[in-house]
């Protein structure tokens, strides 16, 4: 019976309470958004990239080079050489090396030149290697290894063949249209960067820019893919690489080295280490943001404080009749503070189903504009203690109006 | 002895110089209906407080039931009124948006037993005897009118079977008609339980169903100074 007079109650009041819970559900909205937001990109990215040990690139900040090798974000400021990759690839340290050409795109999906290495040995998540939904890794020159979400948003299949453009957006006019590519698998779905890549070998990228210069084809060029087969395509240049190490003890000591390489300028960064920095530097942003959003829940409490405050004035009577009939006063204490809890529960509800259905409903535009993959459980530990912390700010903000039908109900005659 | 008042003095807090209420002795035998008329303002409100344990007196002896109902905490008076005594007021005797079952069942949950099994059978027993139409049981009793409201207010009195049923003016805002059916079914209900009536009102064509009349003023002398 209680809790049926705090529902209807609040039923008979359902202007005022609608309101409150419309500005309250806005705050749950922001508050969880943002917390959302928060863990699932620093989820999606810790678990881009695992088990390498150093990601080399021209000399850059490491957080650059961090971004434009794994995350498919901002751009290299210079590309190394390929008898560096070589040179510093021969160290007895390293165990393997996947390097990376970029500067390519597929209907705005970025192209990555790389070696059949990289299938084998690059890993995500928990050191979770890459596998094939379909096909099996390039080959031939002019070979293509889609990821998943390529494939699935492309509609394309084993055996179709697509043209690469040249240059990083969405729409190009300098299309590589005189050298198709055939797809010849497909990767399983990795909730990382590489379910938005278009992978390619190394000689492939060399192969549809040998009669290019400058951005552009060489008018009058007409080598044909038959004498492409023929020719030894050596990369002269290549963006950054991935390295493995045989000991883990050797990182630091390999990294110093690749620091202080004389012959070219680079940079060699610890992934770990670089996310470390990232999340730092975040660090101010996301208090911002918590600051601000729970601000806004403040504010949507002391309106629902205000809101009961002026009810109590209006249900004069009511707290007379509840006390003739035999109710105590800590009974109408907490009324009031069941009808609080309530509308926090409706605006719970209203908050997470609204968030549920903006994640659903941007979720593609978070993957193809920020590569993040967002879960859409909103059920998680984090989750479900910031749900009962909105609970115990509500039953705060309630006190003081709660406290006032406790007084009422005291001096009620 | 269902009332035994004995040299109640009570003043207000908020002026503690004149007195509101001195009652040197006064009482009522169970079973009794007693009529209390008197002016406004003669402190008529603030004795039926006193006998509900709604308020206390600065000094003197209020029994209700035998109980020392000065002698108890808040919490227990509380318990008491919910168990013992059933209140009917001019208006605002009902909650608006509960139906007129939900009211009923409110003040059933605060008394001693509230886990009878057949709660919503008697519930509906007791409005059929005041002639609410079934259709109309689970309507908020906003939209009844207001005689009905007043027949459910009795019947939400009476769900406790209270020893005691106090009524402060409950006719002064019915018409005739509704006013004569009012107290013919509140009489019926207080003789077929043989329970203790306090009825106030300065409406003095109700004295002629009662077996005992009270003036406020013979009773409260403060009021008759005042």
């Amino acid at each position: 019976m209680f809790f049926r007079l705090a529902f209807k109650s609040l039923l008979n009041r359902k202007g005022s309470v609608l309101l409150t819970i419309l500005a309250m559900s806005v705050s749950i909205f922001v508050l969880l958004g943002v917390e959302h937001i928060r863990t699932q990109t620093k989820e999606s990215f810790n678990s881009t990239v695992s088990g390498v040990d150093l990601i080399v690139g021209a000399r850059t900040g490491s957080l650059n080079l961090l971004l434009y090798s794994v995350f498919r974000i901002g751009s290299p400021t210079n590309n190394i050489d390929w008898e560096t990759y070589q040179a510093i690839t021969t160290n007895s340290k390293v165990a393997w090396a996947i390097p990376i050409s970029l500067g390519d795109s597929h209907k705005g999906y970025r192209v990555m030149g790389t070696s059949t290495d990289y299938f084998k040995y690059f890993s995500y998540g928990n050191k979770r290697q890459l596998d094939f939904a379909e096909g099996k890794p390039f080959s031939d020159l002019l070979d293509v290894v889609l990821g998943s979400e390529v494939a699935r948003k492309l509609g394309y299949s084993l055996g179709d063949k697509i043209v690469l453009a040249h240059g990083l957006g969405k729409t190009s006019f300098s299309l590589h249209d005189d050298r198709p590519f055939k797809i010849t698998g497909i990767l399983a779905t990795t909730g990382t960067p590489v379910d938005q890549t278009v992978h390619i070998s190394l000689q492939g990228i060399e192969a549809i820019h040998i009669d290019w210069q400058q951005g552009v084809r060489m008018p009058g060029s007409n080598i044909t893919t038959d004498q492409l087969e023929s020719v030894t395509l050596q990369p002269k240049t290549i963006t950054a690489f991935m390295l493995g190490l045989n000991s883990r003890m050797a990182t630091f000591r390999v990294q110093r080295d690749i620091n202080n390489y004389r012959q070219e300028p680079l940079s060699a960064i610890l992934p770990g280490v670089a996310l470390s920095e990232l999340w730092q530097m975040m660090g101010i942003l996301e208090n911002t943001l918590r600051l601000i959003s729970g601000l806004i829940l403040i504010a949507a409490l002391l309106g629902l404080s205000a809101m009961m405050l002026s009810s109590i004035r209006e249900r004069e009577h009511e707290i007379h009749l509840l006390r003739v009939i035999g109710a105590p006063p800590t009974y109408l204490f907490l009324l009031i503070e069941m009808e609080a809890i309530l509308i926090s529960l409706f605006s719970l509800i209203i908050a997470l189903s609204g968030l549920s259905l903006s994640l659903l409903l941007s979720g593609d535009f978070l993957v193809s504009s920020f590569g993040l993959q967002m879960s859409f459980t909103l059920f998680s530990g984090n989750h479900l203690l910031f749900m009962l912390l909105v609970i115990g700010a509500t039953i705060i903000a309630a006190a003081l109006p709660s406290f006032f039908a406790y007084k009422n109900a005291k001096l009620s005659r | 002895m269902t009332i035994q008042l004995k040299d109640i003095r009570y003043t207000y807090p908020d002026t503690p110089g004149k007195l509101i209420l001195n009652i040197n002795n006064w009482k009522v035998a169970a079973g009794e209906q007693v009529f209390v008329h008197g002016p406004s303002g003669g402190g008529k409100s603030t004795l039926l407080n006193l006998l509900s344990g709604m308020l206390q007196a600065d000094t003197g002896e209020v029994s209700v039931m035998g109980q020392r109902l000065d002698k108890i905490s808040s919490r227990q008076r509380d318990r008491f009124r919910a168990d013992h005594i059933g209140y009917i007021f001019q208006q605002f005797n009902l909650i608006p948006y509960l139906d007129a079952i939900d009211n009923i069942k409110l003040a059933h949950q605060f008394a001693k037993e509230n886990t009878s099994s057949s709660l919503e059978d008697e519930i509906k027993s007791l409005l059929s005897s005041f002639y609410i139409d079934p259709a109309d049981w689970q309507k908020p009793v906003a939209k009844l009118s207001i005689g009905q409201q007043q027949r459910i207010a009795i019947a939400r009195a009476m769900v406790n079977k209270p020893e005691l049923l106090i009524a402060d003016e409950p006719t002064s805002s019915l018409d005739q008609n509704n006013r004569d059916n009012f107290m013919k079914e509140l009489m019926a209900m207080v003789s077929e339980h043989n329970t203790t009536l306090l009825f106030v009102s300065h409406d003095m064509s109700l004295a002629k169903h009662f077996n005992r009349i009270d003036a406020l003023a013979d009773i409260n002398i403060a009021g008759a100074v005042n």
